[in-house]
């Protein structure tokens, strides 16, 4: 693919991102903070956000795996998380999280499980995208180019 | 800011002049955030992890006295909930010492708290604003930060 594709690639994925909901306004707001001084500034804050996110979900998971479960404890978690999805412009992650904190306050062991299946499969499927995304700018600047702002 | 009218330095304000803000949150994706935002608003940024670093960088750690280092922070904005000391005890140790209480302190949170908000503006918060940060944000922090500095002369500025 020559540049001019790649670059439509990249630009036509970003759009589907936001249009399936994955990505909102606050993503465009960190597309916007990367300039030629920080060319990495998305990359490095989204992996930030991964690294953060499976400690999270790796607290969560053993939270929900006690004998007697420290709701607060939970929520605190999701809360966390929440509030970092929320940061990036993750809005599935983060709508999953505010799901997740309601069945926290109902105390419901079993809404919460289903709610940390549901927190991982969205986290996974972000992290895919990304991936995508990001393998798709390395291609544009190894063919040469460079990767379109999105407006 | 030159009271003359020398031309500007094609390098922009002085790096020494930039505000220099001191940012507290306890997540890492938060404070880099608040960090580039700051930073691509043309002012010097510290970052702390809690109130008790933050309050270490003040100088007004347990077993500090209060120094020199105090005139060298614009404003703090510090999340409200954290861990340990909240943004709100924050604010309130920072306006209780006679060495800091100048200094603007703008509380920012993830949740819409109308009690949350009131306390904090109570207790002397220059404001309170909403989480996620964005740029709009950052600029409405800058009138704060050239209040304390540059006494804002005849310039308007609308807020607290």
């Amino acid at each position: 693919m020559d540049v001019g594709q790649l670059q439509r690639s990249f630009l036509e994925y970003t759009a589907s991102l936001f249009r399936d909901g994955f990505l909102d306004g606050q993503f465009s707001q960190l597309q916007q903070l990367q300039d030629e001084s920080n060319p990495e500034f998305v990359f490095e804050v989204v992996s930030l956000f991964f690294e953060d996110s499976e400690k999270l979900i790796n607290d969560l998971t053993r939270a929900l795996d006690q004998q007697n479960v420290e709701f607060k404890k939970v929520d605190a978690h999701v809360h966390q998380l929440k509030g970092s999805s929320s940061s990036i412009g993750a809005q599935r992650v983060k709508n999953t999280c505010i799901a997740f904190r309601n069945c926290c306050e109902e105390q419901n062991i079993e809404e919460c499980l289903r709610c940390l299946q549901q927190i991982k499969h969205e986290y996974l499927l972000l992290k895919n995208k990304f991936e995508t995304l990001f393998s798709l700018e390395q291609q544009i600047i190894a063919a040469g180019g460079a990767i379109p702002t999105v407006e | 800011m030159a009271s003359s009218s020398s031309s500007s330095s094609s390098r922009g304000q002085d790096l020494d002049e930039r505000p220099h803000v001191l940012a507290v949150d306890d997540s890492l994706v938060d404070r880099k955030l608040i960090e580039r935002l700051l930073i691509s608003s043309a002012c010097k940024v510290t970052t702390a992890e809690n109130g008790q670093r933050a309050l270490e960088f003040l100088g007004l750690g347990d077993g500090q006295h209060t120094n020199n280092s105090v005139s060298k922070v614009n404003l703090i904005i510090t999340d409200y909930c954290m861990p340990g000391m909240t943004g709100y005890e924050l604010l309130k140790k920072v306006k209780e010492s006679s060495n800091l209480r100048e200094i603007p302190v703008v509380i920012v949170s993830s949740e819409n708290v109308p009690t949350r908000i009131k306390k904090c503006l109570e207790e002397g918060a220059q404001e309170f604003m909403l989480k996620p940060l964005k740029q709009s944000d950052v600029k409405k922090l800058r009138c704060h930060m050239m209040k304390l500095s540059h006494p804002c002369n005849g310039r308007l500025c609308i807020g607290r």
